[in-house]
């Protein structure tokens, strides 16, 4: 035989053995001295590894040579690799893990916010819960009324949160400002959002120190994400003695696109002569409303988003006047909305997101109010009693808003993101009261950047600024605005929130020409939260200084100048807890608040506490459903403590002063509603029907929101609402197919 | 000649090293599964989706050990010591995707669906209220994608048993739904005959869950 080949069969061999001679390789997975059971080490390439222990310790035997990779991976870390010569020596390793920050195991920015949406995270309050709280009405505002740090405020609309006014809190959708999310209001008593919870899919309900990507407002932002596509094709209807409604959503084949029409219209005028009303109706309520949409994602994951909705609304009522025994006040209020908002979200690649919006608003309201005698004649007055001559009045508020918004992100690896863009307002506001014609435009502008910085999952910092340019005041600002959250254990987590928030003044305050600034507020906000097997603790502490704010000075009879020497303070503490799990299909949630605020502001001489805000508010809100009766019963009980009220006229000097002050009674409230879901999980069924019924403040218990006074200031007499109870029947119809079951059916 | 003896010395080396690679792959397939009728707690199993993860990223073209460590980490998922459903779940998915990206047959991806059900399953498990909408659907439609490429599969039929088994009567779940479905999976087990490697797993259960259906 040949002898080089007798060489190379001998090296074959001897290759051979030295393979089959085995050395051990062992150590320890460790991240920040803590061991990692359950990690995976490989030799790459090769069928050898182990898996690591409940020390983190491991062990294993190969009978690989030479330069080979090590490859040790655990869920929740990023993968290491370590280079290793094997040879017969056995090999010792000491394997530090660096943690992988994911949405699910990092610390999030809580301080300040209720994050609610079908995110993985547990949610605070999503769609079905907010139509599902006795006495919300399906209205977003008043379920967010059952969550601390907001005041049961019944005379207005709007949220009161931790000491401020409703005017503070602004709502965003899709991250554009909606200017009246409301219909508009007759005097002392609240009105309904105009939006349906079943438009969003996400609400952050932000009660303090929220993010520099929003602006102009002093207290909190409310923020909608409407959805995306729908899940199905489907007809619905709404039939009740108060609304009937028809509407369609219809989704493209390929699931790409959609678009939906919606009509209702509602009329009070069945209700109201079932139902007894305080106010002599004169004209019954009714409102038409129309909304459309479509949406189309884009060929990169993008999407694209819009939404109209129009309405149009006319009431008139009669309430007895205050500075006389025979004479009626009748207020009439035609409003007309028209609202749109489009938005574009598109991934650009490599880490970079784009969010571009659009939106025009166009609200006119035309008020009118007329003092009247027995037989609802108008009265005139002599220019003696201009008290009496100022109630009558024609307000025609023509609002207009158009705006423009881009926000760039760019992820920085992991959770780490910066943000940065810009918004355009345009506001072109035109008051007319009387004959008086005030025009108000308003180029806002502004420049924003935030970086969400991720240190480990357990540490997380959110830096951000915001500068701000309003024309019609002429001034701008920069509001920086600081939150970073400290995940404390496994469960429980640490927030801290300091941030600037500036206001430009309302309205009516830059009807007289005056050389008037923003207003701000200074928030700090400590939070703790705890979530853990669908249980929710959360605690917050928080203090905030009011800056600047806008105090009146009294020129003549219901004429002020205007000025930012006001002042104030608000701190508290709020409570949340919420259980999902201990009972079965049983759900409920427990909030508390407490305040300590005054104010110098508007027309109070000195610091008071605001008269929309109770020291003390809580809320129990339950829901429990029954598989076996296919239906769902609710109980909300809402209290809050009494509120501050005033008089408060000008001296002789044309100073403010206290002419009468008090406190209301308490505030309670419980309300029930139940739904009946006869073909709730029937896979088959083509058609869906819900029947809901509700009532709000069931026991009757007499609510004082304040009171209104007599020009003397002799007479004063309690706001309340037109009705003690409020009653609810509806019927909502929806036809569409699921045809997610029926492969599986006819394989059977 | 000596080309020739060359050619020759380098045919058995070839051979013997192809040969063990298939035998060494087989054997090492064969023990572990074996290691699943005694693994009982999350760390038997999460070690054993290791192993088979570890032969898969060695093999790369084989789906079945992507598979099984798949199948290992959702057998873990049903239990409660399992903290973290949606870590496991997304651990599981990933497995899912490289066995989809190795499986050729129509067959082959309808088991890995099987899987993909299982963990939507458990993801939506964790609040079935508030994650029906998404988890539960995806579920629905993993089983529904499945069936469509391999109609006789008799887990996706257990799986679709158990399924309505765990849903309340008055949401068109209950035994007696559940009941023609196990037994049709009953009946496809019987005529099932797997490939050597191949998944066979579901009949014992499907017969103790019928149990209980009478």
């Amino acid at each position: 035989m040949n002898r080089k080949a007798l060489i190379f069969l001998f090296l074959i061999i001897v290759a051979r053995e030295a393979a089959l001679s085995q050395s051990v390789i062992m150590g320890k997975v460790l991240c920040k001295k803590q061991p990692i059971p359950g990690a995976s080490i490989t030799l790459k390439d090769t069928y050898d590894g182990t898996t690591s222990d409940s020390s983190g310790n491991f062990k294993f035997i190969t009978s690989e040579k030479g330069e080979h990779l090590l490859v040790i991976t655990a869920v929740g870390y990023k993968m290491s690799e370590q280079k290793v010569t094997i040879s017969n020596q056995p090999i010792e390793l000491g394997i530090e893990l660096k943690e992988e920050v994911t949405e699910l195991n990092a610390v999030t920015i809580t301080a300040g916010t209720f994050e609610a949406g079908d995110k993985k995270r547990a949610a605070v309050l999503n769609s079905i819960d907010v139509a599902t709280t006795a006495g919300s009405n399906a209205d977003i505002s008043a379920a967010l009324k059952t969550l601390p740090g907001t005041q049961q405020v019944g005379e207005q609309e709007g949220l009161f949160v931790r000491g401020g006014a409703g005017y503070e809190t602004k709502q965003f959708i899709d991250g554009n400002l909606v200017n009246n999310p409301y219909f508009t209001s007759v005097p002392d008593i609240a009105s309904r959002g105009r939006f349906s919870p079943f438009l969003f899919k996400g609400t952050v309900f932000s009660t303090g120190g929220y993010s520099a990507l929003y602006g102009q407002a002093l207290s909190s932002v409310l923020l909608l994400e409407s959805i995306d596509l729908p899940e199905k094709s489907e007809i619905d209807a709404t039939i009740s003695p108060l609304v009937v409604g028809l509407g369609t959503q219809q989704l493209a084949k390929n699931k790409k696109s959609s678009y939906g029409i919606n009509y209702s219209y509602v009329n009070v005028g069945l209700y109201f002569s079932l139902i007894k009303q305080t106010p002599d109706y004169f004209k019954m309520p009714q409102f038409h409303n129309g909304d459309a949409n479509f949406r189309i994602k884009t060929k990169n994951g993008g999407m694209i988003k819009y939404y109209t909705t129009f309405a149009f609304g006319d009431l008139g009522l009669r309430r007895p006047d205050i500075d006389s025994d025979y004479l009626k006040d009748a207020f009439s209020l035609k409003n007309n909305n028209w609202y749109n908002n489009l938005t574009y979200k598109e991934n650009l690649g490599k880490g970079w997101k784009m969010n571009l919006g659009a939106s025009f608003s166009t609200n006119l309201d035309k008020i009118q109010q007329q003092v009247q005698d027995k037989t609802n004649l108008p009265k005139q007055f002599p220019s003696s009693q201009f008290w009496m001559n100022s109630k009558n009045f024609s307000f025609h508020n023509l609002q207009n808003l158009s705006l423009g918004r881009a926000v760039i992100e760019k992820s920085l690896g992991g959770l780490s993101a910066i943000r940065f863009g810009g918004e355009y307002w345009y506001s072109d506001y035109r008051p007319k009261f009387n004959d008086t014609l005030y025009m108000q435009i308003d180029n806002y502008t502004a420049a924003f950047a935030e970086g969400s910085i991720y240190l480990s999952k357990n540490l997380a910092a959110q830096v951000g600024a915001r500068f701000e340019h309003s024309s019609i005041i002429n001034r701008s600002d920069i509001a920086p605005r600081i939150s970073l959250a400290y995940k404390a254990g496994k469960r429980s987590q640490l927030s801290v929130a300091y941030g600037i928030f500036y206001q430009k003044p309302e309205s009516q305050q830059l009807y007289v020409p005056s050389m008037l600034g923003f207003t701000k507020a200074i928030h700090y906000v400590l939070d703790y939260q705890r979530i853990y097997n669908q249980r929710t603790l959360r605690v917050e502490a928080y203090y905030k200084k009011y800056e600047d704010l806008i105090k009146q000075m009294p020129v003549s009879y219901n004429y002020y100048d205007y000025n930012n020497a006001g002042s104030g303070y608000a701190k508290g503490i709020d409570l949340f807890f919420r259980d999902k799990k201990t009972i079965k299909d049983f759900d409920y949630w427990i909030s508390y608040s407490y305040i300590d605020t005054k104010r110098e502001y508007l027309n109070y001489p000195v610091p008071l506490q605001p008269s929309f805000v109770a020291n003390h508010t809580a809320s129990i809100v339950t829901k429990k459903f029954f598989t076996d009766l296919k239906a769902g019963f609710n109980a909300t009980y809402s209290w809050a403590s009494g509120r501050p009220y005033y008089n408060i006229l000008p001296d002789a000097n044309n100073k403010f002063y206290i002419a009468d002050q008090g406190k209301t009674i308490d505030y309670n409230s419980l309300s029930f509603s139940a739904e009946w879901v006869p073909s709730v999980g029937n896979t088959k069924a083509k058609s869906f029907l819900v029947l809901f019924a509700t009532v709000s403040n069931l026991l009757g218990s007499n609510q004082v929101y304040g009171y209104n006074y007599s020009y003397n200031g002799f007479i004063k007499s309690p706001i309340m609402p037109p009705a003690k109870r409020f009653y609810f029947v509806g019927l909502f119809l929806s036809w569409g197919v699921d045809r997610s079951q029926d492969a599986i059916n006819n394989n059977l | 000649m000596k080309k020739y003896l060359i050619f020759l010395f380098a045919a058995i080396v070839l051979h013997t090293l192809a040969f063990s690679q298939s035998e060494k792959y087989e054997g090492a397939m064969k023990t572990n599964l074996a290691l699943f009728d005694s693994a009982k707690t999350v760390e038997d199993f999460t070690k054993l989706a290791n192993t088979f993860e570890r032969i898969g990223e060695a093999e790369k073209t084989q789906w079945l050990p992507y598979y099984y460590a798949a199948l290992a980490l959702s057998t873990a998922g049903w239990m409660p010591a399992l903290a973290d459903k949606d870590a496991n779940a997304d651990r599981t998915n990933a497995l899912c995707d490289k066995a989809d990206a190795a499986a050729v047959t129509d067959a082959d991806k309808a088991e890995i669906l099987a899987i993909r059900n299982m963990a939507a399953t458990q993801q939506m498990l964790v609040d079935p209220q508030t994650r029906f909408m998404s988890y539960g659907i995806a579920a629905g439609q993993d089983l529904q994608k499945a069936l469509k490429l391999d109609p006789n599969n008799p887990r996706l039929y257990y799986l679709q048993g158990a399924s309505l088994f765990g849903t309340p009567v008055q949401y068109g779940g209950g035994k007696d739904k559940a009941k023609p479905v196990f037994e049709k999976a009953l009946e496809l087990y019987k005529q099932q005959n797997p490939k050597e490697l191949y998944p066979g797993w579901g009949q014992k259960q499907t017969e103790e869950m019928l149990a209980q259906c009478q």
